[in-house]
C-alpha cells in the first residue's frame, strides 16, 4: 500500500499580489474611459443639437435675428458638430470646461463652492451613516429574530421606502415649523466661505441624508452577516471553541468586508442622486441645487459639466468599490 | 474518491401557476396583506379621487392657504385651490406614469439581462456596455438631463425613466440568468439541439418569476419616487394638473399657515411607497424562504447571484 | 482489521438516551440514541441521507444547527455529562476535550484567513501561550504529514489542495489532544489515495492519543475498514449496534442487510439489490417501527409497536427488531454472485469506436489519444479519478465539448464536435445523463412534459403518441404513471435518476452515456438505479457508457471496463479479468487503495 504525501508547494503570495490587482485597474480604467467617453458624446447631443438651441433658449423671448445670430457666432453654434465637440471636450479636459451662460464667470468658478459643499454633505453623512450601518446589521444579524432584529428589520424597510424630498419636508415639519421649531427650515450656506462654519445649517441635511442611506445598507450588512454566520467555517470556529464576540471579530467582520464595501460604494451613488432633491428643499447650495438651477435656466455649459462631473464621480466609485472588494477577498487576488 | 450524497435542496412546491401561488402566498403573510391593503388603499383613493372630489382641482375657491372650512375640508392650497380635491385628483397620473416607465424599463431590461446572460460572448459584453452608460447617472439625473433638453413631455419622462431603470433590470435578471443557465437542465435540453430563443423562453425565463416580481415591485416603487421627486423639483408632471409631488414643493412655503396642502400628499405618497415596499418584501419572502431573500437583496446591489431562484 | 477491543474497562464516552428535535414543530430528527465508545476504539455511524446522522455527530459535542435543539439526554466523557455542563465550560470543552473533524475541508477553513494562525487559533483560545502554540503547529503539521510543505502557513486554504486542507482540518481537532472526536464524512471528495492517507493519518492518530472517535458516514466500505464497533442508524434512532466484522457478515436488522445488498465489491461481481421507498421524515413516522413499511419480513407487531434495541443472541450485538431475540438470529446473507451477461460476439460491430481523441481546455491537455470501442448491447465502464479527463470524455462524446480531434464513429458515420454540427439522428441516438438529479430537472416543468420533450424536437407526434410514448418510459424506469403530473421537487434523488434515464430513453437510443449518475446517490438508490440500467440494457439492447470512479460498483454493472489515468488509457479489457488480475500499476493502485476487502493477490 503506497501513500503519497503530498509535497505539492504552495504558491508564495507576495509576488502573485500585484498582477490580478493591477491588471484589473487597468482594464476598469480604461473601461471607465471609453463610458465617459460615450457619456460625453451623449451629454453634448443633448444639450447642444436638439431643438431649441443654445442661443434660443438663452436670449429667450428677447431674441431678435441678429442677436441671435451674435450669439450663435459667440457659442461657436455655427460650426460643424466635430469641431463644437472637439472644442467642448477639449476644454473640459483641459479645466477650461466654458462659460456660465448666465453671467458670464467661468464655470469652475461657479461650481466650485458648489462642489465643496455638496462632498462635505455627502462624507458627513456617509461616515456617520455607515458606522451606524454596519454596526446595527452586525448586531441584528448575531440577535436574530430577536426584539432588536424585528423592530430595526421593519423600521429600514418602511424608512427605506420613502422618497427623499418627503423625509426632507417631514423632518422640516418636525425640527422647523411645526413641532419643535429649533432649526432652520433653509440651510442657504452663505456662498465663498466653507460650509462646517454655518453647522445649524448642517443638521437637517445631513440627518436627511442619513436616514436616507442607513437602512438600505444596514439591510445589505445584515444579509451578508447572517450568510456568513449560517457558513461552515463559521461553525467550525464555534466547534473549536470560541465564542460569539470573538467570532463576529476574528471570523465574521472580515469577510463582510467586500460584500459592504460594495454596500458603501452603491450607497454613495445613492447619495449622489437623492442630495440633488435634499439639496434643493433645503435650498443648499450644492451640485445639485446647481444643476437643477443650470437645468431651469438652460445654462448649457454649467449642465454639461456639472453631468459629467457626476458621472465621472460614479466611474471612480464603481472602481474604486470593485477595487477595495478585490483586495479585501484573498481568493480572488491570490491565485494558486 | 468519495463524493457527497446530495441532500435534496429545499425547493418551494412548483405549482402550475408560479405567479398566482407567490402573490397570493405573499398576500396571505402578515407582512404580505399589511403591504397590500395600503398599497390598494392609496391606489383607489388615486383611482376613484377624481370623480368624487369636491371640486375642481383647478378652480379657486378660497385665499391661498385658507385654514379648513365647511367645504373645503383641508382648506386651500398656495393659490387658494381646494386641498381635498387636489389631492384626491393628484395620484392617477403619477401612477400610470410610474407604471408605463416600470413596465418599459422591466421589459427592456429582462429581456437585455437574459439575453446577455444566455448568449454571453460579445452580445453579453455589448449590453453591459451600454447599461454601464446609462448606470454612469443617477436616474434623477439622467431623467433631468432628457427633460432638460426638449422640455417636460410626459412621453420623454416614460421614456427617460424607464430606461434609467433598464441597466439595473439587466443586471440583475443577468446574474440569475447566468446562474440557471449553468445548470444541467438546460444543458440537458440544449443537447438535443434545441434553438437559443426557445430555450431562453421556456428553460430560462419560467425560472426567473421570482426575482423578475421582486424586481418589478422595486422598479415600481422607485418610478414613483423618482417621479414624484422630478415633479417636486418642477421637472416632472407639470401644474397646474395635480400631482402629490409638486403639491408638496408649492405648498410647503406656506406650511405654517396651512399645512394640509403638504402633509396629506406627503402621507400619502408615504403610504403608497411603504405599502409597495413591504409587499414586494413579501412577495421575495414567498418565494425565497426568509433566508434567500435577503440574499436577493445583496443580488440586486452586487450584481451576482448564488442560488437565488427556485 | 477489526479487532474487538475488550470492553471492562468503563467506556470513554456514554451516550444516553440523546434526542434532538426541531426548534419549531419539536420533531424529533434524532431519537433516543444510546451508544458507548471506548479510548482509542472508533465507533462507526452509517446512515443514509435523511438518518440524522451528521446532526447525531454534531450533538456528541452538545452542538445543534440553527432550527434545531437537544431536548434530552446526556452525553457523559469520562464520567462528566457534557451536557449538563454550563454553557461557557461547554464553549471551553470543545476544541480542547472534545473535537470535530468537517465534511468539507474547504468551506470549514475561512477563506479571509491564513492557515497558519487558523491552526494557532485552535491553541490560543484553549489558554496556550504563543510560542508553545507555534511550536505545538509545527509538531501537528508533521503527525498529519504536512511538514514538507513549504509556506503552508502563510497560505490561504485556496491554495491548498482538498487533500492537504481536509489534514490541516484534522491537525485542528487533534491540537488540544482532545478525548473524543466526532468525524463527518472526512473523505468526502478526495481521491482515493488522498482518501487513503487520511483514514490511515485518523487510525494512527487516535491510537496514538487513546482518543474516542465516532466516524459518521454513508460510506460502508470506509466504515468497516476503519472502526471497531458500528452503529447503523435510520430515520433517526440506532437499529443496530456491534462489533464491525460481525454486524457486517452477519447482520440482524432487515434495514442493514438491505442496505448490505446494494454495496458492490472490488472483488466479487454482485447483484446490487436497491429497497423501494424513502426513509420518514421528522415528524411523519409511523407508529411502530419506522423501517416497517419497507420491511420485507414485517410482521404486525412492526406495524403497531416501536422495538427495543435488544441483544440479538451474541454478546455486544444488538438490534431493533421484533423479529430478534436473543435466542433467535438471522441468518448470515447469501451470496449474491452475478453473471455479468453476455459480453458482445466478436462478430457485432462496435456501435461507437473512437481513436485518438485528444481534448483540451484551454492549452490543458486532458485527454491524450484516447482509443476505445463500445459493442452494442454492451456496458462499457470508464473509471478514472478527479483530473483523468473521463468527464471531458463524456463531453466529447455527448457533443457539449467542442475543443477535440481524433475521430468519434457512430455506426460508421463521424461525428462532429458539437451539437450544432451534428445530425438529427446522432443527437437522438447518443443519450446523456447528468450526474445531479437535483440539477438536470427543470422545476418549472411536469415530469410528464419533461420526458416528452425531446419527442418534440425529434419528431411530430400527436399528443397521444406522445402519451403513450411517455408512458411507456416511465413503465421502463419502474415509476407509476400518476408521476406525470407532478413536478420534479415532489421526487426523491433515485426517483429523479429514473426520471432523467425516462427521457433519455423515449427516443430510443443506441447508447446512453451515464456521467456519474449515481455518485449523489445512497448506496440502496444506486443500486436500484443500476439494476434499472441493467435491464434495460439487457431489454433494449443497450450500449451504455458508464463514466464512474467508483470501482467497486463497476463489477455490478459493466461487462468491459477502461482504466484512465491523467487522460491516458492504462488498462482495458473485460471487468473480471483487469479487477481480479490488473496489468497496469495504476489499477493496482487504484484498487488497494479502495477501502474495503483487503488485497486479492
Amino acid at each position: 500500500m503506497t501513500t503519497h504525501m503530498s509535497t505539492q508547494t504552495v504558491t508564495p503570495t507576495a509576488s502573485r499580489r500585484s498582477h490580478p490587482l493591477r491588471s484589473m485597474l487597468l482594464k476598469r480604467s480604461a473601461q471607465g474611459v471609453v463610458t465617459l467617453l460615450v457619456v460625453s458624446m451623449l451629454v453634448f447631443w443633448a444639450t447642444q443639437l436638439l431643438p431649441g438651441n443654445a442661443a434660443n433658449a438663452v436670449l429667450g423671448k428677447s431674441a431678435t435675428p441678429a442677436t441671435l445670430a451674435a450669439l450663435e457666432e459667440h457659442l461657436g453654434l455655427s460650426k460643424p458638430v466635430i469641431v463644437q465637440y472637439w472644442s467642448w471636450l477639449s476644454g473640459l479636459l483641459t479645466g477650461n470646461p466654458g462659460s456660465s451662460l448666465i453671467n458670464g464667470d467661468p464655470v469652475g468658478v461657479v461650481v466650485s463652492g458648489r462642489i465643496l459643499n455638496s462632498a462635505f454633505l455627502l462624507v458627513v453623512a456617509g461616515v456617520i451613516g455607515t458606522a451606524i450601518a454596519v454596526s446595527a446589521g452586525m448586531l441584528a444579524a448575531s440577535r436574530r429574530d430577536r426584539a432588536f432584529d424585528h423592530t430595526s428589520s421593519i423600521t429600514a424597510l418602511v424608512v427605506t421606502a420613502l422618497p427623499e424630498f418627503v423625509v426632507a419636508v417631514v423632518l422640516i415639519l418636525i425640527f422647523s415649523t411645526q413641532v419643535f421649531k429649533i432649526l432652520p427650515a433653509t440651510s442657504p450656506i452663505n456662498p465663498g466661505s466653507p460650509p462646517w462654519q454655518q453647522p445649524t445649517l448642517l443638521v437637517l441635511p445631513i440627518i436627511t441624508l442619513i436616514i436616507v442611506i442607513v437602512p438600505y445598507m444596514f439591510r445589505m450588512v445584515r444579509a451578508v452577516t447572517i450568510e456568513t454566520l449560517e457558513s461552515d467555517y463559521v461553525q467550525t470556529a464555534r466547534l473549536k471553541g470560541l465564542s460569539e464576540p470573538e467570532i463576529l471579530l476574528r471570523h465574521v467582520l472580515p469577510n463582510i468586508v467586500p460584500a459592504s464595501v460594495q454596500a458603501v460604494g452603491l450607497t454613495i451613488l445613492y447619495l449622489a442622486g437623492g442630495v440633488v432633491v435634499v439639496e434643493v428643499v433645503f435650498n443648499y447650495p450644492g451640485v445639485g441645487q446647481g444643476l437643477v438651477q443650470a437645468v431651469a435656466t438652460r445654462d448649457i455649459p454649467v449642465i454639461q459639466f456639472l453631468v459629467m462631473l457626476l458621472a465621472a464621480f460614479y466611474v471612480a466609485v464603481n472602481i474604486g468599490a470593485d477595487f477595495a472588494t478585490l483586495v479585501a477577498t484573498p481568493k480572488r487576488r491570490v491565485t494558486r | 474518491m468519495t463524493v457527497a450524497v446530495l441532500e435534496a435542496p429545499v425547493v418551494h412546491h412548483a405549482r402550475r401557476s408560479e405567479l398566482a401561488y407567490l402573490l397570493a402566498t405573499a398576500a396571505r403573510s402578515r407582512r404580505g396583506a399589511l403591504g397590500l391593503g395600503l398599497t390598494l388603499l392609496v391606489v383607489v383613493i388615486a383611482i376613484i379621487g377624481p370623480f368624487v372630489a369636491p371640486h375642481s382641482p383647478t378652480e379657486f375657491v378660497t385665499s391661498p392657504f385658507a385654514p379648513p372650512s365647511p367645504g373645503v375640508l383641508l382648506g386651500g392650497d398656495s393659490l387658494g385651490r381646494d386641498v381635498l380635491s387636489r389631492v384626491l385628483s393628484g395620484g392617477w397620473q403619477l401612477l400610470l406614469v410610474a407604471a408605463a416607465a416600470t413596465a418599459l424599463g422591466v421589459t427592456v431590461g429582462a429581456v437585455a439581462g437574459i439575453a446577455a446572460a444566455y448568449l454571453s460572448g460579445w452580445r453579453d459584453s455589448a449590453i453591459m456596455r451600454v447599461s454601464d452608460v446609462i448606470l454612469a447617472f443617477p436616474q434623477l439625473v439622467f431623467a433631468l438631463l432628457m427633460v432638460s433638453v426638449v422640455g417636460p413631455n410626459v412621453v420623454l419622462l416614460v421614456l427617460a425613466v424607464g430606461f434609467s431603470h433598464a441597466p439595473q433590470v439587466a443586471r440583475v435578471l443577468r446574474a440569475t440568468a447566468l446562474d440557471v443557465s449553468e445548470r444541467d437542465f438546460v444543458k440537458a435540453v440544449q443537447i438535443t439541439g434545441v434553438k437559443p430563443t426557445k430555450v431562453m423562453r421556456l428553460e430560462i425565463l419560467p425560472n426567473l418569476v421570482s426575482p423578475l416580481m421582486v424586481e418589478i415591485g422595486l422598479r415600481m416603487a422607485y418610478s414613483i419616487v423618482i417621479i414624484a421627486g422630478l415633479s417636486f423639483i418642477g421637472f416632472g408632471l407639470q401644474p397646474p394638473s395635480p400631482n402629490w409631488g409638486s403639491m408638496i414643493n408649492e405648498n410647503r412655503i406656506g406650511v405654517t399657515l396651512n399645512s394640509w396642502g403638504t402633509t396629506v400628499p406627503c402621507l400619502l405618497l408615504a403610504v403608497l411607497c411603504v405599502g409597495l415596499n413591504t409587499f414586494t418584501d413579501a412577495v421575495a419572502r414567498a418565494a425565497l424562504g426568509t433566508d434567500r431573500a435577503d440574499r436577493l437583496l445583496l443580488t440586486e446591489a452586487l450584481g451576482e447571484s448564488e442560488g437565488v431562484t427556485a | 482489521m477489526s479487532v474487538d477491543t475488550p470492553s471492562a474497562e468503563v467506556p470513554r464516552l456514554l451516550v444516553r438516551d440523546l434526542t434532538v428535535v426541531t426548534s419549531r414543530s419539536g420533531a424529533e430528527v434524532v431519537q433516543a440514541v444510546t451508544l458507548e465508545i471506548a479510548s482509542g476504539q472508533v465507533l462507526g455511524i452509517v446512515g443514509e441521507s435523511g438518518s440524522g446522522k451528521t446532526t447525531l455527530g454534531l450533538a456528541l459535542l452538545g452542538y445543534a444547527r440553527r432550527g434545531l435543539r437537544i431536548d434530552r439526554g446526556s452525553i457523559e466523557l469520562d464520567g462528566k455529562d457534557l451536557l449538563s455542563l454550563p454553557s461557557g465550560e461547554l464553549r471551553s470543552a470543545r476544541g480542547s476535550v472534545v473535537s470535530y473533524v468537517p465534511q468539507d475541508p474547504g468551506t470549514a477553513l475561512n477563506p479571509s484567513r491564513r492557515v497558519g494562525p487558523q491552526l494557532r487559533e485552535a491553541l490560543t483560545i484553549h489558554g496556550v501561550n504563543r510560542r508553545q502554540a507555534a511550536d505545538r503547529v509545527t509538531e501537528l503539521l508533521a503527525e498529519v504529514g504536512l511538514e514538507s510543505v513549504p509556506g503552508i502557513l502563510s497560505a490561504y486554504p485556496h491554495q491548498l489542495s482538498g487533500g492537504q486542507q481536509q489534514r490541516v482540518v484534522i491537525a485542528m481537532a487533534f491540537a488540544c489532544r482532545p478525548r473524543l472526536i466526532v468525524l463527518d464524512e472526512p473523505t468526502t471528495g478526495l481521491d482515493v489515495n488522498t482518501q487513503r492517507t487520511v483514514l490511515d493519518t485518523v487510525r494512527s492518530l487516535c491510537a496514538r492519543y487513546g482518543v474516542a472517535a465516532a466516524y459518521v458516514s454513508h460510506d460502508v466500505a470506509v466504515v468497516r475498514e476503519i472502526s471497531q464497533r458500528v452503529a447503523v442508524v435510520y430515520s433517526g434512532r440506532v437499529v443496530e449496534i456491534g462489533p464491525t466484522e460481525e454486524l457486517f457478515t452477519s447482520p440482524q436488522h432487515p434495514y442493514t442487510r438491505g442496505l448490505l445488498q446494494a454495496v458492490p465489491a472490488a472483488d466479487q461481481s454482485l447483484v446490487l439489490t436497491g429497497m423501494e421507498g424513502f426513509p420518514p421524515r421528522p415528524g411523519q413516522r409511523p407508529p411502530g417501527c419506522a423501517f416497517a413499511p419497507r420491511c420485507p419480513v414485517r410482521i404486525d407487531q412492526c406495524m403497531t409497536e416501536r422495538p427495543a434495541l435488544l441483544p440479538s443472541g451474541r454478546a455486544e450485538h444488538l438490534a431493533r427488531c421484533h423479529l430478534v431475540s436473543s435466542s433467535h438470529s438471522l441468518l448470515p446473507l447469501p451470496k449474491r454472485r452475478a453473471s455479468l451477461g453476455l459480453t458482445a460476439s466478436a462478430t457485432e460491430a462496435s456501435v461507437i469506436s473512437i481513436v485518438g481523441l485528444t481534448a483540451k481546455y484551454g492549452t490543458n491537455v486532458v485527454l491524450k489519444g484516447v482509443d476505445l470501442h463500445v459493442a452494442p448491447g454492451e456496458c462499457l465502464a470508464v473509471v478514472g479519478e478527479s483530473g483523468s479527463g473521463k468527464t471531458t470524455f463524456a463531453r466529447c462524446l455527448s457533443g457539449l465539448h467542442l475543443d477535440w480531434s481524433g475521430s468519434i464513429m457512430f455506426e460508421d458515420a463521424a461525428v462532429p464536435a458539437g451539437i450544432k454540427n451534428r445530425s438529427k439522428r446522432v443527437l437522438q441516438d447518443i443519450q446523456y445523463i447528468f450526474q445531479n438529479p437535483y440539477a438536470s430537472l427543470n422545476p418549472r416543468r411536469t415530469i410528464g412534459s419533461l420526458i416528452a420533450q425531446p419527442l418534440d424536437q425529434f419528431g411530430a407526434l400527436s399528443r397521444n403518441e406522445k402519451q403513450q410514448r411517455t408512458l411507456a418510459s416511465l413503465d421502463a424506469v419502474s415509476l407509476p404513471p400518476d408521476f406525470l403530473d407532478q413536478y420534479p421537487d415532489q421526487l426523491s434523488g433515485g426517483e429523479r435518476q429514473r426520471v432523467a434515464i425516462a427521457r433519455a430513453l423515449v427516443v430510443e437510443p443506441r447508447v446512453l452515456i451515464c456521467d456519474e449518475i449515481t455518485s449523489a446517490l445512497d448506496v440502496s438508490v444506486q443500486a436500484s438505479v443500476v439494476e434499472t440500467l441493467s435491464t434495460l440494457q439487457s431489454e433494449k439492447h443497450l450500449s451504455l457508457v458508464f463514466i464512474t470512479h467508483n470501482l467497486p460498483l463497476v463489477r455490478s454493472i459493466a461487462q468491459r471496463v477502461v482504466v484512465l489515468d491523467q487522460g491516458v488509457i492504462v488498462e482495458t479489457g473485460p471487468t473480471e479479468s483487469v479487477l481480479d488480475h490488473p496489468q497496469a500499476d495504476y489499477t493496482r493502485v487504484l484498487l488497494s487503495a479502495a477501502p474495503g476487502e483487503p488485497d486479492v493477490w
